[in-house]
């Protein structure tokens, strides 16, 4: 198994560290790569979307022709993961913050997000999150965190905070609004593998 | 939602927002345009500022935290990360910067220290700090206080990269002289650069300083930007490097795709054509003692 990680811009080393951990933990053999240019998503049989700047990721997904295969990768059914960020890229439509800077979006997943959901630096938290596939809460770390304001009826919501939706997914594809690769706590990460094994 | 359940400005906090500034340039902005310039060209964040490091330099005087009105204004005019600068030691100017809300805070010897003894106690506060290193004992007393990350000071506003290039090797060795090192031996090590044992242990272990590292201080030309990713960097700071070159729009793009292909000669090769002309600069030997920025602080 070959597991992608974008790596353009953002924590992509701790994504690495957590599927290599999520392996090991489970007893998979499998090889985790990182991705900066086309040419790798094709040979990738799952793949992760980082957290980072989601204008900045956006520009240079597309200048590096990484988009589009992407686009390829889901119409295969591969399952894909994207944290914060990712969730953002993820989306079919944004608001007027994504319109603004001429956001690229992927359009994998039915939802509309709101880019700064949760606020500035100032108003990032961490938060015991209900998962459904999870017996006991998630430290959910919300770092400048996106939110998704409308979902497709495709889309099954799995958390919200208020009235935001935090996580989501829509048959392969996994979008959370938070960070499980800044925690040693691999259960997020291992439900994402359980599409694959 | 219970909002007593919400924890913010935690370490965990402030480290992650750190990390997802990480293989990333972020840019020094004086005003609203050149901070949508910035953006449009791919940055990850801006750094608010009155003036860039070369005009403080030529100004002279004392340089303080911009604005409020100009921070503001950049704040309102971009999506992505917003950071000020706040002079050392100044921690009414950094609660000004936090309430205006803006991302982290740069506690920089290129605005004239507030305090010739006692850096910000960056523990009190929501908002992360990034701060300025010469060496590893400097960079692990700076997160000792608080610091969310570290940037090497380089000589800030000469677009002369000699002195990130020798910040960036000081630290990156001293990391490595670490390893294979016994308990004691760290210990003593700690004791001679006077930081923390813990953050020395941690340091040992993890081989690296235990925050992201950027580099910064005299980055001018993509390929300063992808040399010093070459050596390890995180990330880069440019300051004057892109306002003060011919063609900004220009520079600060080919800036951010260096760094996106840092290891790839070819890409660098094109993206260096046709930028017009770097900032003039001034090399650091020509510049009289008392006017090096990078001794301010400790």
């Amino acid at each position: 198994m070959k597991l992608g990680v974008i790596a353009i811009q953002g924590d992509v080393s701790e994504h690495v560290e957590a599927l290599e951990n999520a392996l090991k933990q489970r007893g998979e053999k499998g090889e985790v790569v990182t991705i900066k240019h086309k040419g790798i998503v094709p040979e990738c049989d799952a793949l992760v979307l980082p957290g980072g700047e989601s204008t900045t990721l956006g520009k240079l997904l597309i200048r590096e022709g990484i988009a589009d295969e992407i686009r390829e990768m889901n119409a295969a059914g591969k399952p894909i993961m994207g944290t914060c960020a990712g969730l953002i890229l993820l989306a079919t439509a944004g608001d007027e913050q994504v319109a603004k800077t001429h956001q690229h979006l992927l359009g994998l997943m039915d939802t509309k997000v709101n880019r700064n959901a949760f606020g500035r630096q100032r108003d990032s938290f961490e938060y015991e999150l209900e998962l459904p596939f999870l017996e006991t809460p998630y430290n959910a770390v919300f770092i400048r965190a996106p939110g998704i304001v409308e979902a497709g009826e495709d889309v099954k919501v799995l958390a919200k905070i208020d009235d935001m939706i935090v996580a989501a997914e829509q048959e392969n594809v996994l979008a959370l609004a938070f960070h499980p690769e800044l925690t040693e706590d691999l259960r997020v990460h291992q439900y994402f593998l359980d599409k694959l094994f | 939602m219970e909002l007593e359940k919400l924890r913010h400005g935690t370490e965990l906090i402030k480290r992650g927002f750190a990390k997802m500034q990480k293989g990333g340039v972020i840019m020094d902005v004086v005003n609203a345009e050149q901070a949508k310039i910035a953006e449009e060209a791919g940055a990850v964040a801006v750094m608010a500022l009155q003036a860039v490091p070369a005009d403080i330099r030529k100004e002279g005087g004392v340089a303080r935290m911009a604005d409020p009105k100009i921070v503001s204004e950049i704040i309102d005019a971009v999506t992505i990360p917003v950071m000020g600068k706040a002079r050392i030691g100044h921690f009414v100017e950094a609660e000004i910067l936090e309430a205006l809300g803006v991302d982290m805070v740069d506690e920089s010897e290129v605005l004239t220290p507030a305090d010739h003894k006692y850096h910000i106690d960056k523990t009190e506060f929501t908002v992360p700090f990034v701060c300025g290193a010469r060496n590893l004992g400097e960079a692990l007393r700076r997160i000792n206080e608080g610091a969310a990350m570290i940037r090497t000071k380089g000589e800030a506003g000469t677009g002369d990269v000699s002195e990130a290039v020798k910040h960036m090797k000081q630290i990156m060795g001293e990391v490595r002289a670490l390893k294979g090192m016994t308990k004691e031996e760290l210990i003593a090590v700690a004791r001679e650069i006077e930081a923390p044992i813990e953050l020395v242990l941690e340091t040992a272990e993890m081989q690296r300083i235990p925050v992201v590292n950027f580099a910064a201080g005299g980055v001018a030309t993509p390929a300063d930007a992808a040399l010093m990713m070459r050596m390890g960097a995180d990330g880069v700071f440019v300051g004057s490097g892109i306002f003060k070159s011919e063609n900004p729009e220009k520079m600060a793009k080919a800036i951010v795709e260096a760094v996106n292909n840092y290891d790839n000669p070819k890409v660098l090769a094109e993206v260096s054509k046709g930028i017009g002309s770097g900032m003039k600069g001034i090399s650091v030997d020509s510049i009289p003692e008392s006017d090096i920025l990078q001794t301010r602080g400790w």
